[in-house]
């Protein structure tokens, strides 16, 4: 290619200081004495100074690095540094078969587990061909996890983007309601995050009886922690001081910057997967999805209260068709993906089935073969590759997988939202006061574990 | 239905709609000159991805079959042939009228169309060739009939075997105006990895294309700030590759000692 040689071809990394001519004086803060920094900067008469906030900040969501330059208390440029959190999820998923695959994706987004793990199998289910043999129940099922698990995500962002304020009680509050929600979770999946609990080809145990009766005594009471959480937070006319009007980004910007999820719909657009592109039967549940013109802080708040009711609103729905499916499988029919065990409950609280193991350590060789090779070689997935996208809190999660035919995925690519959000973080700022990049970056609601996977 | 059937079916003779009056795309597929598989019906050349090697997948073990000598290439679905069904014809249709207009023929700019996987569940794949990636995006994104407004990122896959087409990146496109998706894949040989950047037409793909960058080593030209995103500043090597080992150390545990992970015994 011709625009790729030749000088002043572009090069890929550029050295720290290429520009660097010597005239302009730079303090590093690092180890120095602050006292000489600063009447060194006060006898220049220079007010901007660049700002290291993060990796270790407590209002930085994680591991989220920001470095702001700041001109007193206007902040002039703010960019970040993700990367602190990187474990090469995508790399290691290549290295196990799809259906463990379910077990390292689940940890990117750690406070929406679910999301992943759904929309890898939705993806893994598109290259076999079976997006439409899944059961009925085991796609009820997914929808109920997910719409929880919407619920507990939203609750830790509202409640800690309170906490970063100073509003400890609304970090209580939320936190409290999220642990109704936990328990739930951990009865049906055994843990309360990192679930691994949706499968290739449905989902990996059927929910335990008297759990439609356990998740609607917990609904009136997350409703009401909402109530209150909306109560100490939408009439406070500190909170509003804080949020209102603070982190525009409108629609151009959204669309521009590539922004999903609640910020989008904060900026006027009805933009959600679960109605454009529905998946595990979301068509056939009645909700709305809320949205505001105000494209601030503090209508992205008033938005994730107001998914939060949707969200139980569809849970509701899912209980009545849980009952009406009872008995009815939650794995696809085709024996040579659906994972051949079923978990019983035994004296240490979880354990095989006894009637699997003996049948296959007592009455059928084929059995005991078949699961074997099931369950240590894996399932071969069709050559190809298949986009999914699911409509997570955070935003659109996309996953993209490739296969080469083998038992384990070729290429397994998360498009996470917070990822993509953070891009905002500059246009948000800028202009603004440091005081609202905390709350900007609360409202774009970033989780590390998924940015850096 | 048996799943297992599939594969081996799909890598040697992939079924494909029957052929139709070869399409204006097709001819673009000429200078391709790495290696093909002549596929059967529809699908006229495929991509060689993988070699897979053996009988049983597992590697490392004394060979008493006789069939550890087997090898068979892999190879992704190849070119479709019209038509390809739901609204891709249409969309390839227009694209090709909106780049006609711009003095621009759609074989020039695009290798070759790919619909995949078979059935309700299809997705179309525009293999776009590098010099008129920004012309396709800046069409996908502004005529209104496309409108492809949002941009989902930018992937990168490496195929060693796909020789001197190494290093794919894929742009995954939606239009929310029309409820559309649509995937572009743009293949570049491991010795030239650059791609033009897409950054004027999306800037959304910024970090995106810094993450591929980071992992894969595709330098996109025109990047405001090509720097690594993900791993530390001076870091060797691209992580994603398939060259680029995993890593890990054996664990022991009650005894016995686990390989790490990329060093089990595996059947892929």
């Amino acid at each position: 290619m011709s625009s790729t040689t030749g000088a002043g071809a572009p090069h890929a990394t550029k050295a720290p200081y290429d520009d660097f001519d010597g005239s302009i004086p730079t303090f590093e803060a690092s180890g120095g004495d602050w006292d000489e920094i600063a009447a060194e900067a006060s006898e220049i008469g220079e007010e901007r100074i660049v700002v290291n906030m993060g990796p270790q900040h407590p209002s930085t969501h994680g591991v989220l690095r920001l470095m702001l330059e700041i001109d007193g208390e206007t902040v002039k440029e703010a960019r970040c540094g993700v990367g602190y959190l990187h474990t090469g999820i995508e790399k290691n998923m290549e290295f196990r078969t799809w259906t463990q695959g379910v077990t390292f994706c689940t940890r990117m987004d750690y406070l929406a587990p679910l999301f992943q793990e759904a929309a890898f199998c939705l993806g893994t289910e598109k290259i076999l061909g079976i997006t439409d043999d899944i059961p009925e129940r085991a796609s009820v099922i997914r929808v109920l996890m997910m719409e929880l698990n919407r619920v507990s995500s939203h609750l830790i962002c509202l409640g800690t983007g309170g906490n970063e304020m100073g509003a400890t009680t609304i970090m209580t509050l939320s936190f409290t309601a999220r642990e109704e929600i936990l328990r739930v979770l951990e009865a049906v999946t055994g843990l309360r995050m990192n679930h691994a609990y949706i499968r290739p080809g449905g989902v990996a145990q059927d929910v335990p009886e008297g759990i439609e009766d356990q998740i609607r005594g917990i609904l009136p009471k997350v409703r009401g922690y909402l109530a209150q959480l909306g109560d100490l937070m939408l009439a406070n006319p500190i909170f509003k001081a804080r949020l209102v009007g603070v982190g525009n980004l409108n629609l151009a910007g959204c669309m521009a910057l590539g922004i999903t999820g609640p910020v989008l719909r904060s900026a006027g657009h009805p933009y959600d997967v679960r109605k454009s592109d529905p998946y595990c039967g979301y068509e056939t549940y009645d909700f709305d999805v809320p949205t505001s013109t105000d494209a601030d802080c503090y209508s992205r708040v008033v938005l994730r209260i107001e998914e939060c009711y949707q969200s139980l609103r569809i849970v509701e729905q899912c209980l009545t068709r849980l009952e009406s499916t009872v008995g009815q499988p939650v794995m696809v029919a085709d024996r040579k993906i659906a994972w051949p065990a079923q978990l019983a409950i035994g004296s240490d609280g979880q354990g095989n089935s006894l009637d699997h193991i003996k049948e296959i350590m007592g009455t059928s060789m084929e059995a005991l073969i078949h699961h074997f090779k099931l369950v240590t070689e894996g399932f071969r997935v069709p050559v190809g590759q298949s986009w999914q996208t699911v409509e997570h809190p955070r935003g659109e999660l996309g996953v993209h997988l490739v296969s080469d035919g083998g038992t384990r995925p070729y290429r397994a690519h998360f498009r996470d939202p917070s990822f993509n959000n953070l891009q905002a973080v500059a246009a948000m700022c800028e202009g603004g006061q440091v005081a609202d990049v905390v709350v900007a970056v609360a409202s774009l609601d970033p989780v590390l574990g998924g940015v850096d996977r | 239905m048996s799943e297992n059937d599939k594969p081996s079916g799909r890598d040697e003779a992939p079924v494909g709609p029957p052929p139709q009056a070869a399409p204006h795309v097709d001819e673009a597929q000429g200078p391709r000159q790495n290696e093909l598989v002549s596929g059967s019906e529809g699908r006229s050349t495929l991509e060689v991805v993988e070699v897979r090697e053996g009988m049983f997948g597992a590697h490392g073990a004394g060979d008493t079959s006789g069939y550890g000598g087997l090898r068979r290439p892999v190879a992704m679905p190849g070119a479709a042939t019209r038509p390809y069904g739901s609204w891709f014809d249409e969309a390839v249709d227009l694209l090709a009228e909106v780049l006609e207009e711009q003095g621009l023929p759609l074989s020039t700019a695009l290798e070759f169309v790919v619909v995949d996987p078979p059935g309700d569940h299809a997705e179309l794949t525009l293999h776009v060739r590098r010099e008129y990636l920004v012309q396709v995006c800046q069409a996908l994104r502004d005529d209104q009939d496309l409108r492809f407004e949002l941009s989902l990122g930018v992937s990168g896959v490496h195929f060693p075997h796909d020789t001197n087409r190494e290093l794919h990146a894929v742009y995954h496109l939606t239009s929310i105006t029309h409820g559309r998706r649509l995937r572009l894949e743009v293949s570049v040989p491991d010795v030239d990895p650059h791609i033009p950047s897409t950054t004027s037409v999306y800037p959304t793909n910024d970090w995106h294309e810094r993450e591929t960058w980071d992992f894969f080593g595709i330098v996109f030209d025109g990047h405001p700030a090509l720097a690594r995103i993900e791993m530390p500043d001076d870091w060797p090597g691209h992580p994603q590759r398939k060259d680029y080992p995993l890593g890990g150390i054996p664990v022991e545990y009650k005894g016995a000692t686990v390989p790490p992970a990329d060093q089990r015994r595996s059947y892929s």
